[in-house]
């Protein structure tokens, strides 16, 4: 009983919570759609792991409804990005652009890369190295017995 | 000796690497507006409702802007510096009322003490959005010709006001 009038309630509670989400959505679907998108790229500054498109904070949605109003007015993705740009930053993209001050961060994986190779390399050619003087130099005749004397013992165990 | 030393470097790079990122306020983000001019808007005022207000009319002067609103809690912690510094006359504060009721605002004024020269009323935050606000308060100076010198984002704290502001005010003022 109880649980049912939990389900019940959390689905009354859910219901208001996206009917108050949805009010001024949807009067285009493709305006919709397209909002979605950029919104999904862009980054919400008031709780900063979150997109725009998903944030609830007031901000975004004050944002989302600019970005909608310069969708109808025809502006293209790239003239949306770049109204959130000069406004707030390139902070504001998920997907930062290429630039001299962001050079290291796009490269800065494959040049680490680069360099794990380049230690692997060079610890595979030692490794190499060591694992051929071993079998190359033979024991002499004295460790060789010593070696079997050892082994002997072993056995007896 | 190189077994030991190598992570031990590598260590240490990550723990500055680590202490820095960490010691970094998220929250301030540099803005794209420092160095250029203050964007233009036409609102009306809070408390004169028939009058408007445009940052045309500053020009000439060294301005702050100040983005408040009566919902703000940081707001409460900054009003008594702003306060004083309205009332010492060094640089003239124009208030911009973000996304706030008409009658709030005003009883917020008349609580907590008007610094402002004036307050713009920006209801629907369209302002405050050309302005690249994100977290109420945030100040700015202006300069004569209209150009953005400085952001601070959240309170003015004593220390960003003597620090900062006042000598910038100051540099730009002569």
């Amino acid at each position: 009983m109880m649980r049912a009038l939990l389900i019940v309630l959390a689905l009354l509670v859910g219901g208001s919570c996206l009917a108050k989400d949805a009010a001024p959505l949807a009067e285009n679907e493709a305006v919709e759609q397209r909002l979605n998108v950029i919104a999904e790229e862009l980054r919400c500054l008031v709780c900063q792991n979150e997109s725009l498109a998903g944030s609830r904070a007031d901000l975004a949605q004050d944002l989302r409804r600019e970005v909608r109003k310069l969708i109808t007015e025809g502006k293209t993705d790239a003239e949306v990005k770049e109204f959130m740009v000069s406004r707030y930053g390139d902070f504001i993209l998920y997907r930062p652009p290429v630039k001299p001050t962001t050079w290291l961060l796009w490269g800065g994986p494959f040049l680490l890369l680069l360099v794990a190779v380049a230690a692997l390399i060079m610890y595979l050619r030692q490794r190499g190295r060591t694992v051929a003087k071993a079998t190359t130099e033979h024991l002499t005749t004295e460790e060789q017995k010593r070696a079997a004397a050892l082994l002997a013992e072993e056995d007896k165990k | 000796m190189m077994k030991f030393l190598l992570p031990l470097a590598a260590f240490l790079v990550l723990v500055v690497f680590l202490a820095v990122g960490l010691n970094r306020d998220p929250r301030e983000v540099p803005s794209p507006l420092v160095g250029k001019a203050a964007p233009a808007f036409e609102v009306p005022q809070l408390a004169a409702t028939d009058k408007r207000f445009s940052p045309a009319e500053m020009k000439g002067k060294v301005w702050l802007l100040n983005v408040w609103a009566s919902w703000c809690v940081s707001c409460r912690q900054e009003h008594p510096l702003l306060v004083e510094l309205g009332k010492s006359g060094i640089v003239p504060i124009v208030g911009l009322n973000y996304k706030d009721q008409r009658a709030d605002g005003l009883r917020w004024l008349k609580q907590h003490g008007d610094p402002y020269v004036l307050s713009a009323f920006d209801l629907d935050g369209r302002v405050g959005i050309d302005y690249g606000v994100y977290g109420v308060p945030e100040t700015y100076v202006i300069d004569k010709a209209g150009v953005i010198r400085y952001k601070q984002i959240g309170p003015v704290t004593p220390e960003a006001l003597e620090k900062k502001i006042l000598p910038l005010v100051k540099e730009l003022n002569t």
